[in-house]
């Protein structure tokens, strides 16, 4: 046996032989004492152009080296000056005319002017750059006729400047969220010099991104950015409010995989994740650990259902799947309690709605529904199927949601699951009888959730069209006059779309991550939206 | 010599043509393209989004389009990644899979001839048995079965090891280039075996023992360098399976290397990715291949002289 010794020897040459990171000093420490904020943001940005990029990784990168016209406050989500230092809005809602502070530069030390916005929103609106986010101006009067084509004189659309540091912008109808639209990320002031020293202006493919070319207005400015490599950016020289940021650098570490990403906090690599595995929580619960967050999300888990099938095409039919759904059940088995039961599309406390209280987990009443619709215990209803795209969570809930249908209606249905993108285009092409989805609210305003029961709307791939709903929608909350009337007509709008049930909503998503606890400034909110210029480092030692 | 690799490099030509123009019209059909996403693409986007990409083009000229930029060393620039080429894509990942192959390696031959070795001293004995079980378990067993039973193992019950990447946590190197080993440290064990136990019957091993060498300076000094020359021949062919393997160990561990960025683009229906990795690997292992030839002729005088009438 003493060869096996020799092979147990050679083997553990072998692993010490491979190289290892010297531990030493930890990143957050020495972030700490550098101004360096280390953070996972789940994946590579696609691309650092916020015409191009959609996702959220890219959104985050964008909050912290682009500044819009106004930004969102983190503690209260209330718009408030950005480049913008001031603006008033007309009485009747409809123009916003804008007042840029004249100390805004560009990180090349080039003022930022309203003919940047201009120009910026010109790029943002042009059929040929392809930006998915161009629907979020079309309240803006004639954005919609440009983006289509039908209008190509740029001049005809409702934005115009007013002199170098002001702004007008015209809307078709009162739009009680547009500032926020404006705060977004995608609305984000881009450069036009250094874009068109780089090719087309309208070019995807393009390398004014590249760290060695990018000039951007925000408090920070990329300086390195190697795929699949930490994102870095440090604090731009020319911000005209850099006095006051406590950060000098932030860097974001790609983190794709969350139980790596919980070890590298724990290893003191991170100050905060991006994200934490399910399991996890009860162990972070349990220690009671002041890293942990868990808070609700501007986002809802829900199933939608094609309403042209048989069986499924009967409102009663729907409402008695959704009245047999025990969330709470599934909240704390499968979700551990990282999700709130949702009973309304609209997650409770967006901005001051909260949405009508129209059914509960109700199982008798679900039956006689269900008798009501012809089908008495389940008899003569016809077999589906639920789709979902191919994920451990997403089956799990599936086949609670399966079982609680046997149990409580006698209804037989199978799981599918298929790869994403054959997922999306069952779902686009409604091939499928319900399927799994989840809509996360581009703004706080239940509109943005209401508006996918629009028939109009892409989005809504259940066949649901209902004239009473998109008149409800399309007319009668924007003749509102005041804001609690409006959102009275919201949760009118959101009681008859949940009558007719084309989406059952089964649970409002939460955000769960690790946060160091000496930070300061990153406050939960339900966009999990953060403004870096609040954020300090390692102040528990204060 | 020169005429076999020119004869060579000629036959490489087709098959890398087939190769490309299979994968080419292959993706197409794969439902879903690179711009569906949760959120519904308006049509004009799309559009403008299609028109940018080439792909608004009837089917054949994108093909014609397509091998015109190849011959000139361009790959095209990456869907999933708008401002990145995938030039510069397979560039990144390509050093990384290859770190990673390296080292698998580097554990396959310890590992595997060591265990060889050992196994080839007392054949038909505990001490052959064990070794060679060991090493048929490593055959049979998957890579995707064995990564994350290690990851269970190591990471998640013991946490001595991370369960994924590659250079952001201490050791997190480790765990891949076992898994990536140790279907090689199989084969190679198996190899050794044989080699050696058909070089120790040999004459001048009994030689060597009757001049009373101590048996140490016998396997090592005389029966090793005869005794692995099939393990030596396996080394070409396993590291054409060790790249084309590390798709699978990149995935379990996400390593950004070339293999997860080609499975990510397969996901991603990022067409220009995919063929620029499938054409890369295409080559790759072409030139390996041809590389091996080169050796296994040059090496054999027999097979050499064939070479002289051009066919093999």
């Amino acid at each position: 046996m003493i060869r096996w010794r020799i092979v147990a020897l050679a083997l553990t040459a072998t692993l010490a032989s491979l190289p290892a990171c010297t531990p030493g000093e930890s990143r957050v420490e020495s972030g700490n004492r550098l101004g360096i904020f280390h953070i996972g943001n789940g994946s590579d940005p696609e691309s650092l152009d916020p015409h191009v990029a959609t996702g959220i990784p890219a959104g985050n990168v964008f909050s912290a080296i682009y500044e819009g016209l106004v930004v969102s406050n983190p503690y209260t989500l209330e718009p408030e000056p950005g480049v913008a230092e001031r603006w008033e809005i007309s009485a009747d809602g409809l123009r916003y005319r804008f007042y840029l502070r004249q100390n805004a530069r560009w990180s090349n030390g080039d003022p930022v002017t309203a003919e940047d916005f201009r120009w910026t929103y010109e790029r943002y609106l042009t059929p040929a750059m392809g930006n998915e986010w161009a629907y979020m101006l079309f309240p803006v009067r004639g954005a919609k006729e440009f983006f289509s084509g039908d209008l190509t004189d740029f001049t005809q659309v409702g934005i115009r400047t007013l002199g170098e540091y002001s702004l007008e912008i015209e809307l078709k109808n009162p739009t009680p969220y547009f500032l926020q639209l404006l705060a977004h990320s995608s609305s984000a002031v881009v450069h036009r010099p250094t874009i068109e020293a780089h090719g087309s202006p309208t070019a995807r493919y393009s390398a004014w991104t590249r760290p060695q070319n990018i000039v951007t207005n925000g408090p920070f400015v990329p300086y390195e950015w190697k795929i699949s490599r930490p994102l870095k950016v440090r604090k731009n020289p020319h911000y005209w409010d850099r006095e006051r940021l406590r950060l000098n650098e932030i860097h974001f570490h790609p983190t794709e995989n969350a139980t790596t990403e919980e070890r590298l906090f724990r290893a003191g690599q991170l100050h905060k994740t991006n994200t934490l595995p399910t399991d996890k929580v009860p162990v972070y619960r349990a220690a009671n650990s002041p890293a942990l967050r868990v808070q609700p999300y501007l986002g809802t888990y829900y199933y939608q259902v094609n309403t042209t099938r048989p069986g499924l095409s009967d409102a009663r039919v729907r409402r008695a799947l959704a009245m047999s759904i025990d969330r709470a059940a599934i909240s704390r088995s499968i979700l551990r309690g990282t999700s709130i039961p949702a009973f309304s599309m609209t997650p409770p406390g967006t901005l001051g709605y909260q949405p009508p209280a129209v059914f509960s987990f109700d199982p008798d009443k679900a039956r006689q529904l269900l008798a009501e619709a012809g089908y008495p215990n389940g008899t003569g209803f016809p077999s589906f199927e639920i789709l979902y795209n191919t994920s451990e969570g997403h089956r799990k809930v599936a086949v609670a949601i399966q079982q609680m249908w046997k149990r409580e209606l006698n209804i037989d249905v199978t799981l599918t699951n298929q790869e994403w993108k054959v997922y999306l285009d069952s779902r686009d092409n409604m091939d499928y009888d319900i399927a799994r989805a989840g809509w996360i609210g581009d703004y706080v305003d239940p509109l943005t959730f209401l508006d996918l029961g629009l028939s109009s709307n892409g989005n809504n791939n259940t066949g649901f069209a209902d004239p009473h709903y998109d008149w409800l929608i399309s007319e009668h909350i924007p003749a509102a006059r005041t804001r609690p009337e409006r959102l009275a007509r919201f949760a009118t709008a959101e009681a008859y779309l949940l009558e007719k049930m084309p989406f059952i909503p089964i649970y409002t998503y939460q955000s769960k991550y690790l946060l160091d606890p000496t930070i300061r400034g990153l406050p939960p909110n339900i966009r999990d939206h953060y403004n870096y210029r609040y954020i300090t480092l390692g102040s528990a030692a204060d | 010599m020169l005429r076999f690799i020119l004869w060579r490099l000629l036959q490489a030509i087709p098959v890398l043509l087939a190769v490309i123009s299979i994968t080419f019209f292959l993706v197409r059909f794969a439902p879903g393209g690179p711009f569906d996403a949760d959120k519904a693409v308006v049509p004009e986007v799309r559009a403008a989004l299609e028109a940018q990409y080439r792909l608004d083009q009837p089917l054949h000229r994108q093909y014609l389009a397509y091998m015109g930029d190849l011959l000139r060393g361009d790959l095209g620039p990456s869907f999933k990644y708008p401002g990145r080429s995938v030039n510069e894509l397979i560039a990144t990942g390509f050093p990384v899979t290859a770190e990673l192959g390296l080292y698998a390696m580097g554990i396959a031959l310890l590992i595997g001839g060591a265990a060889g070795l050992v196994a080839a001293q007392r054949p038909n004995t505990m001490q052959d048995y064990l070794p060679m079980s060991a090493a048929m378990l490593g055959i049979c067993m998957p890579a995707f079965l064995l990564g994350p039973l290690l990851v269970l193992v190591f990471g998640i019950w013991l946490e001595w090891l991370p369960v994924s990447g590659w250079g952001q946590l201490p050791g997190d190197k480790i765990l891949p280039s076992l898994t990536l080993g140790a279907a090689y440290a199989a084969y190679i064990a198996r190899l050794a075996r044989g080699g050696m136990l058909e070089v120790m019957s040999q004459d001048y091993i009994r030689t060597a023992r009757a001049k009373g060498l101590p048996e140490y300076k016998v396997v090592l000094g005389h029966g090793l360098r005869t005794g692995f020359v099939p393990v030596v021949a396996f080394l070409g062919p396993a590291f054409a399976g060790i790249l084309s393997g590390s798709f699978v160990i990149e995935t379990v561990f996400q390593i950004h290397g070339l293999g997860r960025f080609y499975v990510q683009a397969a996901f991603n229906r990022d067409y220009t990715l995919i063929l620029g990795c499938t054409v890369f690997l295409a080559t790759l292992i072409l030139t390996f291949n041809l590389l091996s030839d080169i050796l296994a002729a040059w090496m054999n005088p027999r097979l050499r002289a064939g070479l002289n009438t051009g066919r093999n």
